[in-house]
């Protein structure tokens, strides 16, 4: 049979991450307008209750292989060729996420196939998809058609929205794969570690983030100051959490977090579109950047170009005499 | 150890990029640089071969017309002890598939211990050529990575993943492509620079390395690209130059309040 075949995600406790449903629920639209099923592949430890249950969001058949553990790519590539090969399965479908990339990757070469990524949207024309990409730091976009089936879309983080719909419950089967040895030489010592301390931004109304253009880890403080002002948390780039700058839990972007704050103060931030997928979704963007060429300013409600050093003291204050007052 | 790092050439970050309405592909013309997110690799090379591990030479390795001996010359600059280049006609608007391939083939003919690259590059596809090269060469990989030791033969490596820190093993021969986080690249030195055209440098074709020409270049794609669009359109935000820093802050204020935000 054709189909769509989706990979999901899980943590430690076996519970999907929101991408994948994410990931389902398009796959199951576009399942529709096919007129196929889209079906999904799940690994190592998951229960059984947990794979039914993506049967809400359009799953009819979900694939559990034990075998393969979680959190590895080159497992689950074996898994995914196998049941391509097998059941004819017309493409493959990531949501956005690190693994995803990798899984894809892994096919494109394995079964030959043509791969589009940071997909956005998925349309159906002529009975097949057509993937479409944003290019050159968003300037444009691309509609990219495969030359032949399986074709692999891997989507950009958050493209795609989990619905619930009315489906069922989706069915189990097991799936026996031996692994590559090759997929056998990488292994996880250790998964999913927090470093830093905790705090909690996705509850936060207003957000202030810091990225590389505050200059050091100790002017964080500035942006810290801000947002005890505006009642408000602090946020952080990549760059910053992997710097040692500030926790990895207030990351945002491709592998931190989604917010969608009521405001979003982008503190020495560029606007890299690994960092715009985690918070493109605030109500109210406001830049303040040295660098007038900044990707930032290009999808901020207000831009302040200029030093933030000199601009933020002066904010925090302002915002507490506003509210003093 | 052998390493390989992969090298791209590609356009200088200050040029404005476009894609050609004809070719449907990335306008490649004007001024090119080697691919920042490379220079990570071959510092990370070197740290390698600076380090405890045996390591008998780094090889840069590209695939792109003749103009991308340039980024040859900078990698050698770097610290690379000699370089590749695969070029060929029969190559251009080679796809993800089409240049994963083609790049295992060369790599392939080295028989490296450890093939290094940077995980994305300025110009375009993301991420993936590492991984797609690593299941050419039946090698394990891990991408994205932010920290990379080499322990017993093996290589310890540190990666941001969707929950948090994975550390994970990795047996060698491996495929790492690594992150900017890494390390800080050094400057080459003059005497590098200058000397980097004397390193030996091996030009290949195609049919050198046993790549199969119906695989590659645009016939032997498996995307094409059917139609470039503008991107939809936001309303562009107010942008303000702060000349005065009272005033800017007062108009922010100002903005603020308008929202309800304070």
């Amino acid at each position: 049979m054709a189909g769509i075949l989706v990979y999901a995600l899980h943590d430690d406790e076996g519970e999907f991450n929101k991408n994948s449903l994410g990931a389902i629920s398009e796959a199951a639209k576009l399942a529709g307008e096919l007129d196929t099923e889209a079906a999904v592949v799940a690994v190592g430890e998951v229960s059984d209750e947990a794979c039914q249950a993506l049967g809400a969001y359009g799953a009819t058949k979900v694939w559990r292989a034990k075998a393969a553990p979680e959190g590895l790519a080159q497992p689950i590539v074996d898994v995914m060729a196998k049941l391509i090969e097998d059941e004819g399965y017309s493409y493959a479908l990531f949501g956005g996420g690190l693994l995803g990339f990798e899984i894809g990757a892994g096919l494109t070469a394995r079964l030959g196939a043509g791969v589009t990524m940071e997909v956005t949207e998925v349309k159906v024309s002529d009975g097949k998809l057509v993937a479409v990409r944003p290019v050159l730091q968003d300037s444009a976009v691309v509609d990219v058609g495969y030359v032949e089936e399986p074709g692999i879309i891997i989507g950009r983080l958050n493209a795609f929205d989990a619905t619930e719909r009315d489906g069922g419950s989706a069915e189990v089967a097991e799936v026996e794969v031996e692994l590559s040895e090759w997929s056998t030489k990488a292994k996880m010592v250790t998964r999913g570690e927090s470093r830093g301390e905790d705090v909690n931004i996705e509850d936060a109304e207003l957000l202030v983030g810091g990225g590389r253009g505050l200059g050091e880890a100790d002017n964080f403080k500035l942006a810290e100051e801000l947002a005890d002002a505006l009642g408000g948390a602090v946020a952080a780039t990549r760059a910053v959490v992997d710097a040692g700058w500030y926790p990895y839990a207030a990351q945002i972007g491709q592998t931190g977090k989604t917010v969608a704050p009521r405001l979003y103060l982008a503190a020495g931030i560029s606007g890299a579109i690994q960092h715009k997928v985690g918070m493109q979704s605030s109500e109210n963007i406001l830049a303040i950047n040295k660098d007038p060429n900044a990707p930032i300013f290009e999808f901020c409600d207000l831009g302040v170009v200029g030093d933030l050093h000199k601009i933020l003291p002066k904010l925090t204050e302002a915002v507490k005499a506003k509210k003093g007052g | 150890l052998k390493i390989c790092c992969l090298c791209k050439e590609v356009p200088d970050a200050s040029v404005q990029k476009r894609i050609d309405d004809g070719t449907k592909r990335l306008d490649r013309s004007g001024e090119k640089n080697l691919n920042p997110f490379d220079t990570h690799a071959l510092e990370a090379a070197m740290q390698v071969k600076e380090g405890e591990s045996d390591v008998e030479e780094i090889v840069a390795v590209t695939m792109g017309p003749e103009s991308a001996v340039r980024a040859l010359h900078k990698a050698v600059a770097l610290g690379a002890d000699r370089s590749v280049h695969l070029t060929d006609d029969a190559l251009t608007g080679s796809d993800v598939c089409a240049t994963g391939y083609a790049l295992a083939k060369v790599l392939e003919a080295e028989s490296p211990d450890l093939v290094l690259l940077g995980q994305q590059s300025d110009d375009g596809e993301c991420y993936t050529i590492g991984a797609v090269v690593a299941d050419h060469l039946k090698m394990p990989s891990l991408t994205q990575v932010i920290k990379m030791d080499v322990e017993d033969g093996k290589l310890r490596c540190e990666r941001q993943a969707e929950y948090g820190y994975d550390t994970v093993e990795v047996e060698l021969p491996a495929v790492i492509s690594v992150g900017d986080a890494i390390n800080e690249p050094r400057y080459p030195s003059l005497k590098a620079i200058m000397g980097a055209k004397k390193k030996p440098l091996d030009t290949k074709s195609t049919s050198d390395v046993g790549i199969e020409a119906d695989r590659v270049g645009e016939g032997g794609s498996r995307t094409a690209v059917l139609a470039i669009n503008p991107p939809p359109q936001k309303e562009a935000g107010e942008i303000l130059e702060d000349e005065d820093t009272n005033e800017t802050v007062e108009k922010v204020v100002a903005w603020l309040e308008e929202r309800k935000l304070i």
